[in-house]
């Protein structure tokens, strides 16, 4: 019996496809997001809108409050550490979290590298603006991908900006021959091997999810028809006047993404969605997507 | 052709959906109950066992699958699938449809820590043993009786089990490049809509 290994930790984000991963603060909030239909949870001190607004270092959470989130419901519960920040990724592990996310919603504790992923029993899930961040993540053993979008401002517009990246960097892949990948894999600062995976399969070689600025139902079901295979919902539910409903609403939009009927359906009656960021109002030091390379 | 259903509210559908197409059987995708029309077999993919179990609730998917499953129609659990088809589970997080006389239990290896692979055999497809992926994934913990089970751990826990046209499996097919299950599934499957 073989545990750890590549395939039941990419085998897992296969699992969560299709659904909604949604940024939690308590246990009873990890309830709501079961009872809701979440496919995971990421179990977090702050979500991203009020560590935006707190400012100063934001680090992993604390084991207590991660333990009584895990104890409170049954889905995969997943924690984030800082970006390079491996003893973070190690103490996640030892408390035996499900997931990994290696996250710029924290504060970064290495501005050079990233944590080596292949190490860990645990899959991880890294953040990407564009398809060469998204290979390097991969090529350091992330197990899955999001893309960055801007967290904690409810604006999906930056999220929207990185899935194009991606998939429109995987399409011009797909159609180019093969003399072309090395100077492909080097404008991109990615490997060789996987940009040819890439051309292959015609996809990333991992689950890509959304993340960073999904607020309501529609958004959701936008970044799945740009090509999210899930999404991930921060602010964005306990930010807003009614958390259950809206809870729903999204998984709904997100299963059934392609039915406008449906999606109209859910988002009737929500009550009011979190505020929102406008992104040029934000001072660029103060942008979250940056962070990590 | 056979038309099969993959069931696909969340999870690994679409990696049911391409094994499929590789078995040139038409494979398409259930979110609806008017989806089901006209199919000869169905599938239950991985994924998130309460995700699925609510969104089948929400859907009225619940009393319809229950109906087929009563008229013997074909239907393939794996992982989430093999609970949703239990009789009853260990938790109360989720409703089963009941379709098959097992006792299934939810996350029974534990977290993802416990998540493994292994080979185990299988008489039903014969030599090789099978590559079975097992996720957070559930087992047998009692069986009634016209249950078959078809693969155990070394240590005896059944995670393979078929009752007349139903399959539940703990492990993913769906994640390897085998194809004797599906295979065997769709022997199971009556030709070309004769149902």
């Amino acid at each position: 019996m073989d545990k750890g290994t590549w395939t039941v930790k990419a085998g897992l984000a296969q699992m969560l496809k299709g659904g909604v991963i949604m940024d939690v603060v308590t246990p009873e909030q990890a309830k709501v997001a079961e009872e809701a239909g979440a496919c995971a949870v990421m179990a977090l001190e702050r979500i991203p809108a009020d560590i935006r607004a707190a400012g100063g270092v934001a680090r992993v959470a604390d084991p207590s409050l991660i333990l009584a989130i895990m104890e409170a419901v049954s889905i995969p519960v997943m924690a984030k550490c800082r970006i390079g920040h491996f003893v973070e990724a190690q103490m996640l592990e030892a408390l035996g979290v499900d997931f990994i996310d290696e996250s710029e919603v924290l504060t970064p504790a290495d501005e050079s590298h990233h944590i080596w992923k292949h190490d860990f029993k645990l899959p991880f899930v890294c953040g990407c603006r564009d398809l060469g961040e998204a290979l390097r993540r991969i090529a350091e053993g992330a197990a899955m991908i999001r893309t960055k979008g801007e967290a904690g401002t409810g604006n999906i517009v930056e999220a929207v900006r990185h899935m194009r990246a991606v998939m429109d960097e995987i399409r011009k892949i797909g159609s180019m021959t093969t003399d072309e990948f090395v100077a492909e894999a080097k404008a991109l600062g990615a490997p060789l091997e996987l940009v040819i995976e890439v051309h292959k399969a015609g996809r990333l070689p991992v689950v890509n999810f959304a993340a960073g600025g999904i607020a309501t139902p529609a958004d959701a079901a936008l970044m799945m028809q740009l090509g999210a295979e899930g999404v991930f919902v921060g602010s964005g539910i306990f930010k807003s006047s009614d958390p259950e409903v809206r809870a729903r609403a999204i998984v709904k939009a997100t299963t059934h993404y392609r039915n406008p009927e449906i999606i109209a359906e859910v988002s009737k009656g929500l009550g009011l969605a979190m505020p929102g960021l406008d992104i040029k109002t934000i001072p660029t030091e103060e942008l979250l997507a940056p962070r990590g390379w | 052709m056979k038309r099969i259903g993959v069931l696909a509210l969340q999870g690994d559908f679409v990696e049911h959906i391409a094994l499929l197409r590789r078995l040139k059987v038409e494979a398409l995708s259930v979110r609806l109950p008017r989806e089901l029309d006209g199919l000869d077999g169905l599938i239950i993919p991985g994924g998130e066992s309460t995700t699925i179990g609510r969104l089948i609730k929400e859907y009225d998917l619940m009393a319809p699958v229950r109906g087929l499953a009563r008229e013997g129609f074909p239907i393939m659990g794996t992982c989430a699938g093999m609970i949703l088809l239990a009789r009853r589970i260990s938790d109360i997080n989720v409703e089963p449809l009941g379709a098959m006389d097992i006792d299934v239990r939810r996350n029974a290896f534990g977290r993802q820590v416990d998540s493994f692979e292994t080979d185990l055999e299988m008489p039903v497809i014969g030599e090789p043993p099978f590559h079975c992926v097992f996720i957070r994934a559930p087992f047998i913990e009692m069986v009634g009786d016209g249950v078959e089970v078809l693969a155990r751990l070394p240590d005896g826990t059944g995670v393979a089990a078929r009752q007349g046209n139903m399959l539940a499996l703990s492990f993913h097919p769906e994640l390897t490049d085998d194809l004797r299950l599906h295979e065997y599934f769709l022997r199971i499957v009556p030709g070309d809509r004769e149902r």
